[in-house]
């Protein structure tokens, strides 16, 4: 066995520190009394009770809220049948464009998306605001789930699609019944990914929301722009904390599916290995 | 009959997606690329028409004929722009190399620790990723000011006798970038050492090398697939940077991405701004296919070796 030296776990603490103080010092400072957010005066839970005042921020945040459901809903759908006709069809024409549709926003620079969305916008005539930014939304992270969902699809037993085929279940049919019952968790997470992905993004919304549309991140960028405030400690704080609940949520849930998996492997284990010990009596002699 | 289900299944689980991506991300690029040709003008929208469809073909091909390179040539004559893409694939690169320099010790003590505890720290370094982007540059802000947390403790500890100037330099967007992008250098390296034979570097031991000997001739290059799909993960998405430049470094800090958005949203330029997108895409699309080549390769090498 290779030994976990000192150094090693000494760079694992330093790694961790660096990614979680930052977060762990805002939370903290959302709870702090004083106006100017460095100087700790004492506990306070008053700028929790300012955003709810602030009818800016409530609005922005439910314009938010309704387009991530939508796109996320949409992205997953979407995302989805990208991934079957990858992952399904392994030629047809355009394939290759095709993969490289879905590979390129991954990396794709924010400001370009952003940018060539609301040129077609613009050059179709559709006016900016709630629709646009949910359509750009769903463009981009259907992308993500499509890689989500593809990997899934990857490794599991085609066999197991063929035989309902045989068995005379239409293609529509063995994929309600057997392939997405398979890979659910996947386009389960897919759709988390999808959601936080737009609950997140500041620079497509920017580019192809217009009046009225203002999104969360939005209306955050254009106050830290002022400086740092309690106020945004505190929404950041809730930010974190629903983003959190939803992570472990979904961690437990995959766990415990997990487990039952594992469980029921055992059993039919368990049952196949009686089966084989305890034969009937007639074998045994030998 | 069933046939015939499954060839229209086919048809339209392929053309759905297909389409969309077609109309939405296709497209798109095709109007900046026509838009970074086309002439500013002082209109609503600021350019001269896309196509002008009524006209028939004749008017098509009389569009064609108005294509211009002048942006292009205006952007290789602007030393404004040209310093923009220089210094941001500058920053991109240092902020790389910085992100690699903290990730692999991070990576090789994850790499190296109980297996029991393996799938808590991944899940840790993922975690992060999952909260808001904005979030995380905002939160660097607070420790990063001239009366920041930072400079409070280095103050209090005596380290230093006046703050240090971080905030709005380019220190600060290099911390930015390596903070936001870790867990991409981290995840791809920790995936290469895990999957090493450990027993390669006693071998090296054993054949009387130093530990830093067997880890610059053994670990290192064992695990270069991950330092490239690393390093790749966290330049090109760096190289066009809005956010972290915008509200951690200084004004006179030029990257692509900002100077991009400027330039559309202040100076309502946007044929030249449609120019800038498509040269950044361009300086992109080359280490992107330097990856995916990267990739078939792990790839072939991983199906051959098995």
């Amino acid at each position: 066995m290779v030994r976990w030296s000192r150094f090693n776990i000494a760079s694992i603490v330093f790694g961790f520190a660096f990614l979680y103080l930052p977060i762990v010092l805002l939370v903290i400072y959302s709870f702090n009394e004083s106006r100017l957010v460095t100087v700790w005066t004492g506990f306070s839970t008053k700028w929790y009770g300012t955003l709810l005042t602030n009818q800016a921020l409530l609005d922005a945040a439910w314009v938010t809220l309704r387009v991530g459901l939508l796109s996320a809903s949409a992205s997953t759908v979407l995302g989805t049948l990208a991934a079957l006709s990858l992952s399904r069809y392994p030629d047809f024409r355009g394939r290759v464009l095709f993969s490289g549709m879905i590979y390129a926003p991954l990396v794709m620079p924010e400001v370009i998306t952003g940018l060539s969305m609301l040129l077609l916008f613009v050059a179709i005539g559709i006016d900016r605001g709630f629709w646009t930014v949910t359509l750009a939304h769903t463009t981009f992270t259907m992308c993500f789930v499509a890689v989500v969902v593809q990997s899934r699809l990857q490794s599991f037993d085609r066999s197991i699609e063929e035989a309902a085929m045989d068995l005379g279940a239409t293609p529509v049919a063995t994929f309600f019944q057997v392939t997405l019952p398979i890979i659910l968790p996947a386009v389960l997470s897919g759709w988390v990914l999808a959601f936080t992905l737009s609950l997140d993004d500041l620079v497509i919304a920017s580019f192809t929301s217009g009046p009225g549309a203002t999104t969360l991140p939005m209306r955050i960028y254009s106050q830290v722009r002022l400086g740092v405030t309690p106020e945004i400690n505190a929404i950041c704080t809730i930010l974190i904390g629903v983003v959190a609940c939803g992570t472990l949520i979904a961690a437990l849930a995959t766990r415990r599916r997990e487990l039952q998996r594992q469980k029921d492997e055992r059993a039919a284990f368990a049952e196949s290995m009686v089966r084989t010990v305890d034969p009937p009596p007639a074998a045994a002699g030998g | 009959m069933q046939n015939a289900i499954s060839a229209v299944t086919r048809r339209l689980v392929i053309l759905i997606p297909y389409g969309w991506l077609l109309f939405f991300f296709l497209i798109p690029f095709l109007i900046v690329l026509r838009i970074s040709m086309s002439t500013t003008a002082v209109a609503m929208p600021p350019y001269t028409p896309v196509f002008d469809w009524t006209g028939g073909w004749e008017s098509i091909r009389a569009s064609l004929s108005q294509l211009s390179l002048d942006n292009y040539t205006w952007l290789a004559g602007d030393p404004l722009y040209f310093n923009a893409y220089i210094s941001s694939l500058l920053i991109a690169l240092v902020s790389t190399a910085l992100t690699l320099l903290v990730a692999y010790p991070m990576a090789y003590g994850m790499a190296k620790a109980p297996t029991t505890i393996r799938p808590t720290l991944v899940m840790l370094v993922i975690l992060p990723f999952w909260t808001s982007f904005l979030i995380r540059v905002y939160a660097w802000i607070g420790i990063l000011k001239p009366e920041g947390l930072f400079n409070q403790f280095l103050l209090s500890l005596g380290l230093i006798s006046e703050p240090l100037i971080i905030l709005n330099t380019n220190w600060a967007i290099y911390i930015g970038i390596v903070y936001c992008y870790l867990p991409f250098m981290v995840l791809p390296l920790y995936s290469a050492l895990e999957k090493m034979d450990h027993s390669l570097t006693e071998a090296a031991l054993d054949l009387g090398c130093t530990p830093i000997q067997a880890f610059w001739r053994v670990t290192f290059p064992l695990s270069l697939p991950g330092v490239i799909a690393g390093c790749l993960l966290v330049f090109i998405p760096a190289v066009g940077e809005f956010v972290i430049p915008d509200l951690l470094g200084g004004s006179e800090t030029l990257m692509i991405g900002r100077t991009l958005w400027n330039e559309f949203n202040g100076n309502r330029d946007w044929p030249v701004s449609s120019a800038v997108a498509v040269v950044l895409l361009l300086l992109l699309v080359i280490p992107i296919m330097l990856f995916q080549n990267a990739q078939a390769r792990a790839e072939r090498a991983e199906r051959e070796g098995r």
